[in-house]
């Protein structure tokens, strides 16, 4: 009874399992950058792990049907094995090889940022998001976290460089089609810069600066949320992030009053 | 004294006050039942922490006494309890104290009064964990991991200053606790066998324990050292860990410590302690199923070798819990590496269990049901880890609830099917009765069905990418109205699961005090514990003689034998 009712319950689990993910209702948000590579690595993982899953879940239900206590039923007695052992242990060292050989590549791919990428900053602190674009001579001007105490960025008014960048507290605007790096800081705890759609996702650590890149691919308003607990308000550090042309995106950098406008000396 | 006359010099002398017999007593067995029943009773604070929790998650602005603050804290000291306070202190505490002299044949630990005292400072680093309820500000609401700065530093998060405090405090304690365990475990271990118990003839239990105890003794000292630097953070505003910091418009007067260095001195700690909870209850496990499928275990050599391969590499894959955590990017390379390596001794012992299983006589009864429950819940617990341990596909999936799905399917069902199985199985020899066999499988049918409603649907939400530790999600447009659904759901059956959890409180009460009197090997078992000469074993265990052993743990159906097992104390001959 046992037997037959955990079996059950284990190929319910399975078909379970495969209609809901074959459903679709529970997947990955409409991909909008150019990490297809990594939706593409999930898919591979899950193939290799969902056919392991599959296939040793049904054996485990096939054992508890077949091999349940019965009258006048032996267990057989063998402790050994050591072909199939060593035949287990290839294939799924193979399994493993498929999954993480791609994804090492994929991920060097994660952490060699294109030449050409439009460097934006991201300023992460209890319970908000910043953004600072390079102006006109495209270069972001220096930033020290001892300067937190004179302006709400930490950048050095000095700096010539620093005198045409923009700051901005949100929407976080980016130009379509081309690679950006975010290098992410934070005024005070750790944060992590998450746009679901984007798939890339990076701490912001207080005292450095990380980064991470990725290409915006498709125009639209995406939510920026924290993905590293961050205190209190961690559920509404919140931004929007809106992809537009190139040309929409000039047009509303220019629009935008630069550090010398904005920030005192 | 019954058989006083016929004591032998190394004989414990028993003792003879309620005090000394059952409260201050030296006894492994009696300390292996106050750990246990302590575990517990912190376990179901644990528990109803996770209510709190679901509540909110499931019915968010319906319960106006969870607010963003104490939801943090309910979540933070569910994850530390559960972790180290529930599992590892039942697992190595517990099973560890009870099992290890019993299966090895010998009448105590090596030092009793060692073990005495580790048991009664787990208790005091339990009533410092609990007392952080009633300090000004309430237990820290950093998250389990601790993560500084927002840990330490002053309204950065709730509890960041008396609450972090305490409760580093209590997990000194507890490390110090944990250290005069595991040095007696592993002592025991290595040098009080009986005659004929070769390291190769101890059952898996012990070979998981032990194990487990050697990691515990290497990894409990990262935390302590990083504890030590955190709450001198908290308490002297040095700067380990904290660097140029700007908290809510005050600039602190911090500089040059930095966050990091805390993550890999907690995660040295935190990743081998993820298999400290999970090799005992593998052996366990492995055990229960040879035992009650009458088979022996397949692979046992290989087994052994697994557990030992898993400690091993254990310790060398910590980073992979911070993929994005804004370390040298090149780290990911070699701890993805190391990562998926240890799948392969993972993936070969649940070969052998289910070849354990193939062509065996499975007794379904409530320890079985829960060791094909661990099957179960292990192999989709593992399988998910394979997506986080390859950084690439970490990184859309990190601190989402498919991270959650994942290490509670893996770590906390795995591991509390391998106790709740463990509990059923040894509670006839460690009280004498029996339990109810009927409200054990209903205990078993609502806990698994129940575990896999509760974290299956986590994976999706992990997919849709809902971010972990999030008081509520309204307002948050991309989400699609399922995330809603889905979180009533769960919380449903959370609670119908935790409910459920009083069946098994009844079960172990009422059997203790009104079950069946238990035979002394109740289910025709070959090992050590189930040969003694009294149920439950007497103080010494064993009466004037020790056993001597003959042969391996899993002589179960042996051909032309005349039973379906041979214990390990009969002769090759006989």
């Amino acid at each position: 009874m046992q037997g037959i009712l955990l079996a059950i319950v284990l190929v319910l689990l399975v078909i379970g399992a495969v209609v809901l993910t074959m459903s679709g209702a529970l997947w990955l948000p409409t991909l909008a950058s150019n990490w297809g590579a990594i939706d593409n690595m999930l898919v591979i993982t899950l193939i290799v792990t969902g056919i392991a899953f599959v296939v040793l879940n049904l054996i485990l239900a096939y054992i508890v049907f077949r091999y349940r206590a019965r009258d006048g039923q032996k267990a057989a007695f063998f402790a050994e094995n050591h072909r199939l052992e060593r035949n287990l242990i290839l294939v799924t060292a193979l399994g493993i090889i498929v999954m993480l050989g791609p994804g090492l590549f994929v991920y060097s791919e994660f952490i060699h940022p294109p030449q050409n990428a439009l460097v934006i900053e991201v300023l992460g602190q209890q319970w908000r998001w910043s953004f600072r674009y390079p102006g006109t001579d495209g270069k972001l001007g220096r930033t020290d976290p001892k300067l937190f105490a004179q302006n709400a960025v930490g950048i050095d008014i000095t700096d010539p460089v620093a005198q045409d960048d923009v700051v901005v507290h949100g929407p976080l605007h980016l130009p379509l089609n081309r690679p950006i790096i975010i290098k992410l800081r934070s005024k005070d705890v750790l944060h992590s810069f998450y746009v679901p759609e984007f798939r890339a996702k990076m701490d912001a650590v207080p005292g450095m600066v990380t980064r991470l890149w990725f290409t915006p691919t498709k125009t639209g308003t995406f939510d920026l949320l924290c993905a590293e607990l961050c205190g209190t308000a961690h559920f509404q550090m919140r931004s929007k992030v809106i992809v537009e042309s190139p040309e929409e995106f000039e047009r509303w950098l220019q629009a935008q009053p630069t550090v010398a406008q904005t920030i005192k000396k | 004294m019954p058989h006083a006359a016929s004591h032998t010099t190394e004989e414990h002398h028993e003792p003879t006050g309620f005090w000394s017999r059952y409260i201050f007593s030296q006894d492994h067995k009696v300390i292996a039942i106050q750990y246990t029943i302590t575990a517990l009773v912190v376990g179901f604070v644990g528990l109803f922490l996770s209510w709190l929790m679901r509540l909110q998650l499931g019915f968010p602005g319906e319960f106006n006494f969870i607010n963003p603050n104490n939801y943090l804290q309910f979540m933070t000291q569910h994850g530390m309890i559960m972790v180290v306070y529930l599992l590892t202190a039942i697992l190595l505490g517990g099973f560890g104290n009870y099992l290890i002299p019993l299966m090895i044949g010998t009448r105590d630990m090596a030092f009793p009064f060692l073990n005495m005292l580790s048991y009664w400072i787990y208790l005091v680093s339990v009533i410092l964990l609990l007392a952080a309820f009633f300090v000004p500000g309430g237990p820290t609401g950093a998250g389990w991991t601790l993560y500084p700065p927002q840990s330490v530093l002053p309204n950065a998060s709730p509890g960041a200053d008396w609450g972090i405090r305490l409760l580093i405090l209590s997990l000194a304690v507890f490390v110090a606790s944990g250290t005069m365990g595991g040095l007696n475990y592993v002592t025991t271990v290595l040098q009080l066998r009986t005659r004929g118990m070769t390291l190769m003839r101890m059952p898996l239990s012990v070979w998981g324990i032990f194990i487990a105890s050697i990691l515990a003794l290497l990894a409990f000292p990262a935390l302590f050292v990083g504890g030590v630097m955190l709450l001198l953070d908290s308490l002297f505003g040095t700067s380990f860990f904290i660097p140029v910091v700007n908290v809510l418009g005050q600039q602190l007067g911090r500089e040059g410590g930095n966050p990091i260095l805390f993550q890999h001195l907690f995660w040295y700690f935190g990743h081998p302690e993820v298999y400290i909870v999970i090799l005992p209850a593998m052996g366990i496990v492995s055990d229960l199923l040879s035992t009650h499928a009458r088979k022996p275990i397949f692979g046992y050599k290989a087994m052994v070798i697994s557990i030992a391969a898993i400690a091993a590499i254990g310790f060398i894959v910590w980073a992979h819990h911070m993929f994005v955590s804004g370390m040298n990017p090149y780290f990911g390379f070699w701890f993805a590496i190391a990562t998926v390596i240890i799948a392969i001794p993972s993936a070969v012992k649940t070969y052998n269990w289910l070849l354990t299983l193939w062509k065996g006589n499975l007794h379904l009864n409530t320890p079985m049901l829960f060791a094909l429950g661990f099957v179960s819940t292990f192999i989709i617990g593992g399988l998910t880890g394979l997506f986080l341990g390859n950084v690439i596909a970490d990184v859309p999936l990190h601190d989402t609830y498919f991270v959650t799905g994942h290490f509670h399917l893996v770590m906390g069902v795995s591991a509390i099917f391998g106790i709740f199985g463990g509990l059923y199985h040894w509670f006839p020899k460690a009280v004498g009765r029996m339990y109810s066999e009927a409200l054990g499988k209903l205990h078993f049918w609502v806990t698994f069905v129940g575990s896999y409603l509760i974290f299956f649907p986590m994976f999706g939400e992990g997919f849709l990418g809902l971010p972990r530790r999030y008081f509520s999600f309204k307002g948050i447009e991309s989400f699609s109205p399922i995330i809603h659904d889905l979180n009533v759901f769960i919380t449903i059956v959370a609670l119908a699961v935790g409910a459920a959890q009083l069946l098994f409180v009844f079960n172990l009460i009422w059997g203790a005090w009104k079950g069946r009197k238990a035979e002394a090997n109740p289910w025709r078992a070959t090992t050590l514990e189930w040969q003694t000469p009294t149920t439950p074993p007497p103080h010494g265990n064993w009466g004037a003689q020790l056993p001597v052993v003959h042969r391996w743990p899993y002589d179960y159906s042996l051909p032309d034998a005349p039973q379906d097992y041979i214990p390990q104390t009969t002769s090759q001959r006989s």
